[in-house]
């Protein structure tokens, strides 16, 4: 297993350096945007591995509640930790190559919208595994993290529709239309680097996760052999 | 799981019981009430608007502060029955889960429709107000935006009762998820109040809303109540 780690983690990072040069220097230069466009490379890679998370903690979460074994419970805490990382490089990166191209750092478009609200669902669902304590964590986190998912089409819809009655600020879309075959191949190198990468951050906090209980199985146990001792 | 009259016996039984409480204490209803009233008056000093303009802001307010005034209200729902250990007695006993809930659930609806029909008024006189569109269609908004409010607020609450900030925990994971649903109630009251748009795809998305959130509370409230 450890040195599956270690040929993974290798791996990716020959794979984030790849796709930097497909990004940088290979894939050509947008005809009206120029070199900013180039932002989108990490833009989108990190937005899909962003929603691909949140869907892998909901389905830990439904399985923690039908199983109620710790993995799935650790699983739901990294991909919620990592998926709220990368939403948040999602969140950072938009504005950045928005400034230029459309004037403005943002604007309430509808996809930007629901980003961030499945961001704040998120962040509350840290917040929340943060503030519990004691063994009932889990189960109220998984509970949280069905809720979370089940409002995502539901956030959708509304602000979806909240933004076709309203005159839209800007054009929505970012990329226009169609691909460029090379800027084809940075994205998908980039995609394959950045899930990689989630999918390290994912393995390593799913271990701490594991450890962290375990420890407090054996804190538990010391302690009660500690006032058996003491009687 | 026992059979439907069982469940609406229970459920009514722990309903009257919650309510006989509130009637001879009137903790809810009170600090709910005046929680309102301040919001709505520091509002008004806040924004200074036109008959027009206020129709179009009227909304927004008004479920702001009826959204603030619920918090209040719902961090109350469990905590006496924590400090007289009545979950762990529920925990016991063969009662389905779901009754205990409903009814929590049905007490904080009444409880927040009485607010309403207090506030409402109160919002008319104070914005002076006067509707463009049909008066009923803001009844059917009113009532499906706040089971909407109280069915996740009831769950929440239940889960942020278990945690070290209680009252602080509650706002912050009800106000994310019940983003869609107030997005949905503060747009059909200003499109019934200004006449503009047809309030309709915010009934229907605010009826779709209940119903899932009715739904998936129902389903996990057994877990919670069980979890320790």
């Amino acid at each position: 297993m450890k040195i599956l780690f270690k040929v993974c983690v290798v791996l990716t990072a020959l794979l984030l350096g790849y796709g930097f040069c497909q990004a940088m220097y290979i894939a050509p230069t947008e005809a009206t945007m120029g070199d900013v466009q180039r932002i989108f490379y990490y833009h989108l890679p990190s937005a899909w591995v962003a929603f691909l998370l949140f869907f892998v903690n909901f389905l830990a979460s439904v399985w923690y509640l039908i199983r109620r074994n710790v993995a799935s419970d650790a699983v739901a805490l990294a991909s919620a930790e990592v998926g709220v990382s990368f939403c948040t490089i999602v969140l950072i990166t938009g504005p950045i190559w928005a400034r230029p191209i459309w004037g403005i750092w943002w604007t309430w478009d509808a996809r930007l919208t629901s980003t961030l609200v499945l961001w704040l669902i998120y962040v509350s669902y840290l917040v929340l595994r943060h503030y519990a304590s004691g063994g009932q964590v889990p189960v109220l986190a998984a509970a949280l993290g069905v809720f979370g998912f089940v409002d995502v089409p539901i956030v959708y819809m509304a602000i979806r529709w909240f933004r076709t009655q309203h005159p839209q600020p800007v054009i929505g879309g970012g990329q226009g239309s169609g691909l460029h075959p090379a800027m084809w191949h940075a994205v998908l190198w980039n995609l394959a680097a950045f899930a990689m990468l989630a999918l390290m951050f994912v393995w390593v906090r799913y271990k701490q996760a594991i450890v962290e209980h375990q420890l407090e199985d054996a804190h538990a146990h010391a302690s009660l052999y500690e006032t058996e001792g003491a009687q | 799981m026992t059979s439907a009259p069982t469940l609406w016996a229970i459920t009514r039984r722990s309903l009257v019981k919650d309510l006989r409480l509130e009637w001879r204490s009137k903790d809810a209803i009170n600090s709910m009430l005046f929680f309102a009233l301040l919001v709505v008056v520091i509002f008004s000093f806040g924004f200074d608007p036109t008959a027009e303009e206020s129709r179009k802001i009227a909304g927004g307010l008004l479920w702001v502060a009826i959204l603030f005034a619920t918090v209040v209200a719902l961090n109350q729902t469990w905590t006496r029955e924590i400090r007289n250990q009545v979950m762990d007695a529920y925990r016991l006993s063969p009662a389905p889960p779901q009754a205990l809930f409903l009814s929590k659930t049905i007490g904080n609806f009444i409880f927040v429709s009485i607010l309403e029909v207090l506030m409402v008024p109160l919002f008319v006189v104070f914005y002076n107000l006067r509707s463009v569109g049909p008066v009923w269609q803001l009844l059917v908004v009113a009532l499906l935006a706040t089971w909407a409010l109280v069915v996740n607020g009831t769950f929440f609450a239940a889960l942020s009762i278990r945690t070290r900030s209680r009252e602080i925990m509650l706002p912050l994971i009800l106000f994310p998820i019940s983003i869609p649903a107030l997005l949905a109630m503060v747009d059909a009251t200003t499109s019934i109040l200004t006449g503009d748009n047809s309030p309709i795809f915010w009934m229907r998305l605010l009826a779709v809303y209940d119903l899932v959130f009715t739904t998936v509370s129902l389903i996990l409230f057994e877990p919670v109540l069980n979890a320790e």
